[in-house]
């Protein structure tokens, strides 16, 4: 109910109005009135009826009619307002809700007894209201209507339930004045519809859909394509051919337009820090270095180990051997692993290498670290990792292990793509993106091709304080290392 | 299991919403009793709804019997940080929920049994459900000393709550549901119902809090199941109908189109927090830093649950007035809550001067102004 209102809320509801006249006879004893029915609906946005539009907005005028709080029942004379689902000025049709109401332990949702636009509402939040006083004031057209200003206190709910209630053909179904319009204008039965709204109220989707289904046509997203008129009215069952062999288009009469609309919120919380963080990043000068690894041979390593690690309760992904490889690299050209201060005077070497590990959470682009990986083991790393992604998505991790990074590896792979151009996070000056693993054909040494598993990754540095050559050795050390995991073990500490 | 098999089924809504006498031997009375196969709070709530929203009551009533795993159920119109300890619930992984009824909290887990009683608006009626709940347990055991009070609660021994009751009423439908305590962990109840937070000023429904007892205490052969089925003999017997206990399954979409949703919303940020009415929080607490201990003022007005206005009193010059401004202003529009708050500050730390000192500040500021939410 509460989208609704959600979509109401626009303000801009005097424009969008379809208006139109009817007199609605009731099964019910009460009255016969006029409906002034304002279907603020932006599919309903029909050019024949543009013409309307303008004429009437200058006959906007309806009735005020008093929509009093109704009998909550059990001998309640007052309940507390709770939330309002509506504001003055939104456009209501009959059953939305209006408000949330409390009584003690009960929560009441009041709906609304007409169409109309809502003109006043009497409390505020958390302000006590009374049953039989009004509510709110709903502007419904009136023009012959006497009944409906007459006295709308209700009696048991019952009664909602007998004259709200449409009998068509003998079936009861729910659907508001200008779903029935459509519906009849089309010659749609209403009782051959699924409705799936509320109480299984029909909605204005359930005839489009239903039309959509009879044409066998998809309806076109913008009014610039083709306009295919959902149903002649004269007959029931259009073949497709039928279509072509008609005359040139109809009066547009019901072109269906794309009712999407745009949304503007406001950036908050920690994606506007990103923001200010990714600004700063703008300023480095950033240059690229990628290159392609070949990890035939670590793959089968992992292999190998994952039912090691496995047993001690860890699962062993790349990664661990990328930081550790990217850790040794880190050994032999430290600049890599330093900092730059904000005047750009001072390089400070960190002496620990705090690896980061970009994580895609629901909260967006993490970056928690690993510490101290130069003193870790290729298995405690992989164990760390655990512990961080599942902190990660539970979006709990500790400020202790989002700080103190200083160089970053983001795994995109495991979603897709080979190179990339990843953006370096301040403080640190380096940053590494490894693309996705493929099955590539390369030749060996012996100048056969066979099937390698190929990754590519892409460096970023700080031109500021890192040279194309630095990356370029740093990158084939770490390269080198794990192309033939061995090696790795030579320089392990 | 005491339930015995050869009377329970799977049941096929599509029949109820179409026929819905198809395949009960009714009468005119007409009632109809699920139990989830479910201890899922949200999947069970999200029932509820789909009863509320989706079924013709007019013919026949139904009575949903369900417990949960570990839980804190808050009302309709409730602010969690006033009813519940949060940082205990993450702690121990205690889910929150929000239910749609209004009402006090509660904290659910399965030896915490919840009934909810559906019918038309019109036939809506908590003391006769009470008094059904009642007189099961008189007939189980005799000797038990309970009854409803007019605030529609149970009372055991005239002086412990064992059941508390809350209502929701649509246009057309409505529902009463309320708990039944038989077995529950009366130490973690106690406390995760207590708010450690301080300073919270707010118009949301403030539960009264109350001295509870298990049935289990007063007789320990009363178990959850055995309660759960006097309950459902009872209200068969009051419909005339067969105690015919009809296992529904909350994840099943061809039964129940449209649940998963349901469920999926109430999980969701923006319900179990966002709905919180608008609250202030007006507190201070002390930093002890390097020998000396300074005293700092927090002012925070909360709406939606995100932070709408944010006002941070420091002595000054303890941290550069520019970083002090950055950090209210990033606060502003963010959630009110620690994970985001989390995010939000290691983030903005990149961008901060790069002093030890300085750094260990921010983050005692942080730790802190964390430990409100």
């Amino acid at each position: 109910m509460a989208a609704l209102s959600a979509v109401r809320s626009s303000g801009r509801a005097a424009r969008r109005l379809v208006c139109t006249h009817r007199v609605r006879s009731c099964s019910s004893i009460r009255f016969i009135k006029s409906k002034y029915v304002c279907v603020f609906d932006k599919s309903a946005l029909k050019f024949s009826h543009q013409q309307r539009l303008f004429r009437t907005s200058a006959a906007s005028h309806g009735q005020i009619v008093q929509f009093k709080l109704s009998d909550i029942g059990e001998g309640i004379t007052e309940v507390t307002v709770k939330e309002w689902y509506i504001k003055e000025g939104d456009s209501v049709s009959q059953f939305d809700s209006i408000c949330e109401v409390q009584s003690d332990k009960a929560s009441v949702t009041i709906t609304s007894r007409y169409d109309g636009i809502i003109r006043k509402l009497h409390y505020s939040l958390d302000e006590i209201a009374y049953v039989g006083k009004p509510l709110v004031d709903i502007e419904i057209d009136a023009s012959k209507a006497v009944a409906a200003a007459e006295d709308v206190v209700e009696a048991p709910p019952m009664s909602h339930e007998e004259h709200t209630h449409q009998e068509i053909k003998g079936h009861k179904t729910l659907a508001t004045p200008a779903v029935r319009r459509l519906a009849m204008e089309n010659n749609i039965k209403l009782s051959e519809i699924v409705g799936t709204g509320k109480d299984n109220r029909i909605l204005k989707e359930d005839i489009l859909n239903y039309l959509a289904k009879q044409t066998g046509a998809i309806l076109p997203p913008s009014p610039k394509a083709e306009i295919i008129p959902p149903l002649p009215k004269s007959e029931s069952v259009p073949a497709p051919a039928k279509d072509k062999a008609r005359k040139i288009p109809v009066p547009v009469s019901r072109p269906i337009v794309f009712s999407g609309k745009d949304k503007t919120e406001p950036i908050t919380g920690f994606h506007k820090a990103m923001v200010k963080t990714m600004n700063a990043a703008l300023k480095i000068p950033h240059f690229g270095y990628c290159d392609e690894v070949d990890l035939t041979q670590l793959v089968q390593l992992r292999e190998e180990l994952k039912p090691v690690a496995q047993i001690r309760g860890v699962k062993l992904s790349f990664m661990p051997f990328f930081i550790k490889a990217a850790s040794l690299g880190l050994l032999q050209y430290p600049i890599l692993n330093a900092s730059l201060d904000e005047n750009c005077q001072n390089v400070t070497y960190k002496a620990s290498h705090n690896i980061g590990v970009a994580m895609d959470t629901e909260q967006g682009l993490i970056v928690p670290n690993v510490k101290n990986v130069q003193v870790c083991s290729v298995f405690e790393i992989a164990s760390e990792l655990n512990r961080l992604q599942s902190l990660g998505s539970a979006g709990q991790l500790g400020t202790s292990d989002l700080t103190g990074g200083t160089f970053t590896l983001s795994n995109v792979g495991t979603i897709g793509g080979t190179y990339t151009k990843p953006v370096i996070l301040p403080p640190e000056v380096a940053i590494g993106a490894l693309g996705k693993i493929q099955v590539l054909p390369r030749f060996n040494g012996r100048g056969e091709v066979f099937k390698a598993r190929i990754m590519n990754v892409s460096w970023s540095a700080d031109h500021r304080i890192i040279d194309g050559a630095t990356m370029a050795r740093f990158s084939n050390l770490w390269k080198s290392y794990l192309e033939n995991p061995a090696s790795m073990l030579l320089d392990l500490k | 299991m005491v339930l015995q098999s050869a009377l329970k089924n799977c049941l096929q809504l599509s029949c109820i919403l179409q026929a819905p006498k198809a395949g009960f031997r009714n009468t005119a009375s007409g009632g109809l009793i699920m139990q989830s196969t479910s201890n899922d709070v949200y999947q069970n709530l999200a029932v509820e709804d789909w009863i509320h929203d989706h079924m013709n009551l007019e013919n026949q009533q139904v009575l949903f019997l369900w417990r949960n795993s570990p839980a804190v159920v808050i009302g309709r119109h409730q602010n969690p940080w006033q009813e519940c300890n949060l940082r205990l619930l993450r702690q121990k992984n205690i889910k929150l929920a929000r239910r749609r009824s209004g009402g006090g909290t509660v904290y659910h887990d399965l030896g915490n049994i919840n009934l909810t009683f559906f019918t038309t608006r019109k036939k809506h009626e908590r003391m006769e459900n009470l008094k059904l709940v009642v007189k099961a347990l008189k007939a189980l055991r005799p000797q038990l000393d309970v009854h409803v009070t007019d605030r529609y609660d149970i009372l055991l021994d005239r002086q412990y709550k064992i059941s508390g009751t809350a209502a929701k009423l649509g246009r057309t439908a409505a529902y009463h549901h309320c708990t039944l305590l038989c077995n529950t962990d009366k130490f973690v109840l106690s406390s995760v119902l207590k708010s450690p937070y301080k300073g919270l000023k707010s118009n949301a429904t403030p539960s009264v809090p109350a001295s509870v007892k298990n049935l289990f205490e007063e007789d320990s052969s009363l178990t959850s199941e055995l309660v759960l089925d006097a309950i459902a003999e009872e209200y068969a017997t009051q419909h005339q109908i067969d105690c015919h206990i009809n296992l529904i399954n909350p994840a099943d979409e061809t039964v129940l189109p449209g649940i998963n949703n349901k469920a999926k919303e109430l999980q969701t940020w923006e319900w179990v927090y966002g709905k919180t009415p608008k609250f202030n929080v007006s507190t201070h607490f002390d930093i002890a830093y390097k020998d000396s201990v300074l005293d700092v003022k927090v002012d925070m007005d909360v709406k939606h649950g995100r932070i709408e206005v944010c006002n941070i009193d420091l002595p000054e010059q303890w941290l550069p007035p520019a970083l002090c401004s950055e950090l209210v202003k990033n606060l502003t529009g963010s959630k009110f809550c620690p994970n985001e708050t989390t995010a939000l500050v290691t983030t903005l730390l990149r961008v901060c001067p790069q002093d030890g000192d300085l750094q260990s500040r921010w983050n005692l500021l942080c730790e802190n102004i964390k430990m409100l939410m």
